[in-house]
């Protein structure tokens, strides 16, 4: 186990240490101390390693992870796992606006609630919220899955492409062209390996969640439609 | 970008602690706005004096005689601490328009910060570790008080320029975000008699608030008003004589974390400024929700 100092040490120190860990490493095992809500920790990282941040963090944590495993001992600010590429980020606590956007591979487990525009722009990236999304989640979401125990906020799926939306509670309201959609056999299938990856099996059944998707209507300018946009 | 922070205290024995908590946390936030800084304080309200924050770019000027020309016009004694580009003049509060109608004559390059019974307001253009230490705010107490750091994006950056803007007795506000309608408000306040001193569109969120609290309005509903009248982005972190309020707008881009324990409500532009707060490992920490309005009042 390599202990980091982050209030010693400093944040470049470590992000360098961490960069330089490419391919196979022994040094598997991370733990930071001391994160104050510092941006940028364990952004860049490209090595399957697993990496615990003991308390909160700031901006941008774990942002463009390939490979590791990242995970919050605390809540997460802004942009958390934002444009992550493979491997597992779960925060245990909750997370601010945007978390996961742009994300293209992986998945993303906030335990407590994520705020707005939560998955906004995800290209493959899974997030699993074990409590509620906040408003504009999934704004012009392109593919990869999210899976919501509690409530999304207003104007979910706004702009949806191809991403799937699974939410067990409420939807405020759904964005423009998102439609709630048949759950299918294989949408059961999704949700239960997501619900099982993502620590959340003993809280909530595939059975319980409703899918939303796009309506496919604003794809490709049309002016028939354009007072929807 | 601009950084924010503020502290109500519910627990009277951490109030001689309020200035270097508050002065503590908008350093944090330094690197969220670098051309001035700003901080309210609010302290020893019911005591029938008023204070009137004053600043000057020639203080050795203006500040001279000032309590002594200020106590001959109005008739009774003025107190007067100055430090640096400020001065707090203390008078008595049935005094205190009096008191500001005369210097408007004695001393007509003063600009006034502040005035009530209980706000003082020190800002200058300069980093916030300057800032603080030019007007001593770490040896301030108080029992409550909200701080800026800017990064300026719509006016000038100036002294005037600098948050928190007090538009009423005893009332301030700062601001992260900027407003797209400020003009058409400011025009329909000045209608309605309001008064500015700078072309800032944050000056005209406070003078908004300050206008309804004049008509008799709570600081809740005024607040609640914000979200219909005001076009633009913005926290607003809001400071009365006995209160402290919180509103985002409904898009709630602008970031915000709050966190209360017992002893205090307190609001961070991030939680790095929240970090090292008394007992903060156990505090109730949250981020507030867009088009939702927070108040404490004692």
């Amino acid at each position: 186990m390599q202990t980091f100092d982050l209030g010693a040490e400093g944040l470049r120190a470590l992000n360098s240490a961490l960069h330089a860990l490419k391919g196979q490493t022994n040094m598997t095992e991370w733990e930071v101390i001391n994160p104050k809500g510092a941006h940028a920790i364990a952004a860049g990282v490209d090595a399957p390693v697993d990496i615990t941040v003991r308390g909160s963090t700031g901006y941008y944590c774990a942002g463009m992870n390939k490979l590791a495993t990242v995970r919050v001992k605390g809540s997460a600010g802004p942009g958390v796992a934002e444009n992550m590429m493979s491997g597992t980020v779960i925060i245990d606590g909750d997370a601010s606006q945007y978390a996961g956007a742009t994300g293209r591979g992986g998945l993303l487990v906030i335990k407590g609630n994520a705020s707005s525009r939560c998955g906004i722009s995800m290209k493959g990236i899974n997030i699993v919220v074990h409590g509620n999304i906040g408003h504009m989640s999934a704004f012009m979401a392109q593919s990869g899955n999210i899976v919501c125990l509690g409530d999304a906020g207003e104007a979910l799926g706004d702009s949806l492409y191809e991403a799937r939306l699974f939410v067990r509670g409420t939807v405020k309201s759904l964005g423009a062209d998102c439609i709630e959609k048949e759950m299918r056999p294989e949408h059961y299938a999704i949700v239960e390996d997501l619900l099982r990856q993502g620590e959340a099996d003993t809280k909530a059944k595939p059975e319980e969640f409703r899918r939303y998707g796009s309506a496919r209507k604003l794809y490709t300018f049309n002016i028939d439609n354009a007072s929807s946009y | 970008m601009c950084g924010i922070v503020g502290l109500f205290l519910k627990d009277p024995k951490l109030e001689p602690q309020l200035g270097a908590l508050l002065a503590d946390m908008l350093i944090t936030m330094t690197d969220r706005g670098p051309d001035s800084a700003g901080i309210a304080i609010y302290s020893g309200a019911g005591k029938g004096k008023a204070k009137i924050t004053v600043q000057s770019s020639t203080p050795e000027v203006d500040f001279k005689t000032l309590d002594e020309d200020l106590k001959d016009a109005i008739g009774t004694p003025v107190l007067i601490l100055i430090k640096s580009t400020h001065a707090v003049l203390e008078v008595p509060l049935a005094q205190m328009d009096a008191a500001r109608s005369a210097l408007s004559h004695l001393r007509p390059n003063v600009k006034v910060m502040s005035a009530g019974e209980s706000i003082e307001i020190f800002k200058e253009v300069g980093l916030p570790k300057d800032v603080a230490r030019r007007f001593d705010v770490a040896k301030m107490s108080g029992t409550h008080g909200i701080g800026h750091t800017r990064m300026a994006t719509e006016s000038a950056v100036t002294t005037m320029g600098a948050h928190p803007f007090s538009t009423g007795s005893d009332q301030c506000l700062v601001h992260n975000g900027s407003l797209s309608n400020h003009n058409g408000v400011r025009r329909e306040l000045k209608r309605q008699g309001m008064t500015f001193e700078t072309e800032n569109d944050t000056e005209v969120g406070a003078a908004f608030i300050s206008h309804k609290l004049q008509n008799g309005e709570t600081l809740g509903n005024a607040l609640e008003a914000t979200l219909t009248d005001l076009d633009g982005f913005f926290t607003f972190v809001v400071g009365t004589k006995n209160g402290f309020g919180v509103v985002r707008d409904p898009i709630a881009c602008k970031p915000a974390v709050m966190a209360e324990t017992d002893d205090y409500v307190a609001f961070g532009s991030e939680y790095r400024a929240l970090v090292n707060l008394p007992g903060i490992e156990h505090a109730r920490i949250w981020e507030p929700e867009p088009a939702t309005v927070y108040f404490w009042e004692r």
